[in-house]
């Protein structure tokens, strides 16, 4: 192979490879720190990339850090960005949303935020 | 998902190594500063950085408006160790006299990252970066010596500030110290008519430090205030680049106060900032400066941008 074919056959190697990023939260609801004024059913994340379901994970934790999620956190089958929890009944209070997940290109990005709940 | 698939998935993606992040301390994200350098050991590619500035006259030079075009690219070694590569075209149109155009010296680098707190967003690396003398143009003011220049970086989030603070969380600071040690004490020329001038070449203070509000970080983890695309991803910044003379006969700071934006994509990064001279030594007149910075490890995962040793 020439020099030149072989650059073009590497750079084309390179540029085909599939891009992805950081998983960055999006939007949320309830919102980043929103008051609603009702128990939610569930808490629901948007992410910025697909995500891999195995290692992306998110909780719910009242003010004195119990785990108040249903312990079902999943990645949604229909979109691999969205991530969802389900809630048990909430009493007014500030509620801490924790979550770590993994997009698809491995990079790994965590946070948290909070939502009250108000009667 | 079952226990062979997580495992399978597990396998492919390579865990549990899973890829560094560019710019992150825990779930801060701070972004690639243009007049300072940043705390991070990172596969990044800036292509190109302008800057625009008038520079003031001195002695027989005269005023001259400077372009510069840059390339930097910073590769990892290992997750924390890193080089660093930049090279900068000048192109300088006098007042009075002929345009000249041509390459400033090479530059070139490592950084080594010492120390990451994620639950305080604080991270803090130590590097040289090599000036090397001799490889641009005379006539631009490419430098036939060589300067050396060990620092420290730093960067630190204040999302650990009290929920009476949130809306100072989205602030972060990033900064650097060094020295600058030129390889020659004094350069000689010979003007055409054979007179002789000396140049001392002082050790140089070399600091600086930028302030951010991030408005992703405001977004995702303070409050949704409802911020759209392109805002949802700004980060407003001010740098300041400071160079003070510390011997050989010389004295003084000279450097530029920029404001400006950051806007960080998922892949690219968007900047723009005014460069403001601090006094009259430092420049006359308001420049410009403006870059595309491209995130290799988001780019490419797989090939160059990850580290060559995991």
């Amino acid at each position: 192979m020439n020099p030149l074919r072989f650059v073009l056959v590497a750079l084309a190697c390179v540029f085909a490879e599939p891009a992805a990023a950081h998983a960055f939260l999006d939007h949320a609801l309830p919102a980043v720190g929103s008051t609603v004024h009702a128990s939610p059913h569930d808490v629901r994340l948007w992410f910025t990339e697909q995500l891999e379901p195995a290692f992306s994970h998110v909780r719910v934790l009242d003010a004195s850090g119990k785990e108040v999620d249903a312990g079902d956190s999943h990645v949604d089958p229909s979109d691999a960005a969205i991530l969802t929890v389900t809630l048990s009944t909430l009493s007014p209070g500030t509620y801490k949303v924790v979550w770590r997940v993994v997009s698809v290109d491995t990079h790994v990005t965590e946070g948290d935020f909070t939502f009250d709940v108000k009667p | 998902m079952s226990f062979i698939g997580a495992t399978s998935v597990a396998l492919c993606i390579g865990m549990p190594s899973f890829a560094g992040a560019h710019g992150f301390a825990g779930k801060r994200f701070f972004p690639a500063t243009l007049a300072t350098d940043d705390p991070f050991v990172a596969d990044e590619l800036s292509l190109p950085t302008i800057s625009y500035q008038k520079m003031p006259g001195s002695g027989d030079e005269p005023a001259s408006r400077e372009t510069d075009f840059s390339i930097d690219v910073a590769k990892r070694i290992t997750e924390n160790f890193g080089i660093e590569l930049g090279a900068t075209y000048k192109h300088i149109r006098p007042d009075s006299g002929d345009t000249v155009n041509g390459f400033d010296n090479l530059e070139a680098g490592f950084k080594y990252k010492f120390y990451e707190d994620d639950a305080r967003e604080a991270i803090a690396s130590a590097g040289v970066d090599w000036d090397i003398g001799g490889t641009g143009a005379r006539r631009v003011g490419a430098e036939s010596f060589s300067t050396i220049t060990p620092a420290v970086f730093f960067g630190k989030g204040f999302g650990d500030l009290p929920a009476d603070a949130k809306f100072l969380r989205p602030i972060a600071i990033t900064g650097q110290l060094g020295i600058g040690i030129p390889t020659r004490a004094s350069t000689r020329t010979i003007s055409d008519d054979g007179e002789v001038d000396v140049e001392r070449n002082p050790h140089t203070l070399e600091w600086g430090f930028s302030l951010q509000y991030s408005l992703p970080y405001l977004q995702s983890f303070v409050k949704d205030v409802g911020l759209k695309a392109p805002f949802n991803r700004m980060i407003p910044v001010v740098e300041f680049a400071m160079s003070t003379a510390l011997d050989r006969g010389a004295s003084g700071t000279t450097g530029t106060i920029n404001p400006g934006i950051i806007w960080a994509g998922q892949d690219i990064q968007l900047a723009m900032e005014a460069v403001i001279p601090v006094n009259r030594r430092s420049g006359n007149s308001v420049g410009v400066l403006a870059q595309l910075h491209f995130f290799l490890d988001d780019l490419f995962p797989q090939t160059i941008g990850r580290p060559l040793i995991r």
